[in-house]
């Protein structure tokens, strides 16, 4: 589940530190467990309760690897590239249009729009496309939530080079030359429900924009629509999620709530669930340049501009892709 | 994974060799090919690279190839130097036409696959054999076109330019 990070991302697992970029993405599935302070009532079974989730909480943190891009294998990816494939044309019929608009070398700030909940098909979709396309040579990072790396038997994300979502492995991931994919969205727009699911929602997460400009890289969009009907996702559980204190203990701010299969009702979605066989389609838009389209005149670049211009375009896109489809699942 | 398809064209195999071995011309006849263009300063001969993809099922699959052997105008084979496993080979025979009613026979051949994937390489491998077995046909067919078409085009002219000179 690929995100951007949040600054409250950085802890020392990874190695580095908060830089102040506290508006980018997604969030993080883990703290430290200093960070987290019993309430006042955290007594008897609550305090019981409160200290096993601090237990938890440590031991998924420590579970987190430290970023290093060298865990990238291309030759491990080359052999997965079947499994993918049948995967991807097979079970989602996926389509991938306009990879053309990469640049064909250089560091580019993938941006994109995430569903399908934990399981998120529409990555696999494109890493399918991406690796094929440009080869397995060509170094390609994505960012990830920490509870996804943390999770046991994932840890082979790693050599896709998933990386824990922050700023620093970002920053790591652009300067190394990469093309880094995010998902703004992250959780927050996994997660929602199944009737917004042609909508792009970032929830205000700009950071990516502040990168992009630090590292003077184009933005490149990359809009997919079919993930979020992989199941029908009734509630992303915020209240659920404060309510467990989940925020607190994992800054986790959604537990969601679906119905998938096998499981029927399916909250958290945790063990993953298996997905319809919904029809992804991908689309990729041209390169913003951010300096030349917003800044020519040397005046400071508006994030907010850049912002709503990146939504407004992905949105009209996935609108378009949406009229494509005649049904939902089948596309 | 081996697949083959074969044509009969009613052209010289020098006249069929100047489309195969015309890089530029790769996408107007190779059906399913998406890329096929030029990497590095040769542009045919023996080494000469070539970065190609051609769509299959959900992805456009391919990489940079060489030319390892290249015997004009019979044949010419490559292998690929990044992305995925695979030999190809144009074979050009010359299937004794008179002068002026020219055939060859023209073969494409392409062997693919992923060294170490395993049983899913294997499947893979095969259920995408229909659609690139189908690819190559059509490609010869659209070669085929193409070439005798020219080769209609080409002799019009010179019957055009003869009677203008008598």
């Amino acid at each position: 589940m690929p995100e951007a990070p949040t600054a409250s991302h950085d802890h020392a697992r990874n190695g580095h530190r908060s830089d102040g970029v506290n508006t980018m993405g997604g969030l993080n599935g883990t703290a430290p467990p200093a960070d987290v302070q019993p309430g006042p009532d955290a007594s008897g079974l609550t305090g019981l309760a409160a200290g096993a989730l601090r237990a938890l909480a440590g031991a998924v943190a420590r579970r987190i690897p430290v970023a290093d891009l060298d865990e990238r294998d291309p030759d491990y990816i080359r052999e997965r590239l079947p499994g993918l494939w049948l995967l991807s044309s097979l079970y989602f019929r996926g389509e991938v249009r306009g990879l053309g608009n990469i640049p064909e070398e250089g560091p580019v700030l993938l941006v994109g729009n995430h569903s399908g909940g934990n399981l998120t098909p529409d990555s696999h979709v494109f890493t399918l496309a991406f690796c094929a396309y440009f080869g397995v040579e060509r170094r390609f990072h994505q960012l990830a939530h920490n509870l996804v790396l943390s999770m046991p038997g994932l840890g082979t994300l790693r050599k896709f080079g998933t990386v824990a979502a922050s700023p620093a492995n970002m920053r790591k991931a652009l300067d190394s030359g990469a093309v880094l994919l995010v998902y703004p969205g992250g959780d927050y727009e996994v997660h929602r429900p199944s009737w917004e699911r042609n909508r792009v929602d970032f929830n205000g997460r700009k950071g990516f924009i502040r990168q992009a400009l630090e590292h003077d890289v184009p933005i490149i969009p990359v809009v997919s629509i079919g993930g979020q009907e992989t199941a029908l996702f009734l509630s992303r559980g915020e209240r659920l999620a404060r309510l467990l204190a989940l925020d607190r203990i994992f800054r986790l701010k959604v537990l969601p709530i679906s119905i998938a299969l096998p499981w029927g009702l399916n909250v958290g979605d945790m063990l993953g669930h298996i997905p319809l066989p919904a029809k992804i389609t991908i689309e990729v838009l041209p390169p913003i340049h951010l300096r030349e389209e917003f800044g020519a005149d040397g005046s400071e670049i508006d994030i907010d501009e850049v912002y709503d211009h990146v939504i407004r375009l992905m949105q009209e896109t996935l609108d378009a892709l949406a009229a494509e489809r005649r049904f939902p699942v089948l596309g | 994974m081996r697949v083959a398809a074969q044509i009969d064209i009613s052209a010289s195999p020098e006249q069929v060799w100047e489309f195969i071995d015309d890089p530029e011309r790769y996408l107007h006849f190779m059906q399913g090919m998406t890329r096929w263009e030029t990497a590095g300063e040769q542009a045919n001969g023996l080494g000469a690279r070539y970065r190609m993809l051609m769509r299959v099922g959900s992805a456009e699959v391919g990489g940079v190839v060489e030319v390892t052997e290249y015997d004009e105008p019979r044949d010419m084979a490559w292998n690929s130097v990044t992305g995925i496993d695979q030999r190809g080979r144009w074979r050009v025979r010359d299937r004794t036409g008179t002068r002026l009613q020219p055939r060859s026979h023209v073969e494409l051949r392409l062997s693919y696959g992923i060294a170490g994937a395993g049983l899913l390489g294997w499947a893979s491998e095969r259920l995408a054999a229909p659609t690139v077995r189908n690819n190559l046909r059509r490609s010869l067919q659209q070669l085929k076109r193409t070439v005798e078409h020219e080769q209609l085009r080409r002799s019009a002219a010179e019957r055009r330019s003869t009677r203008a000179s008598a």
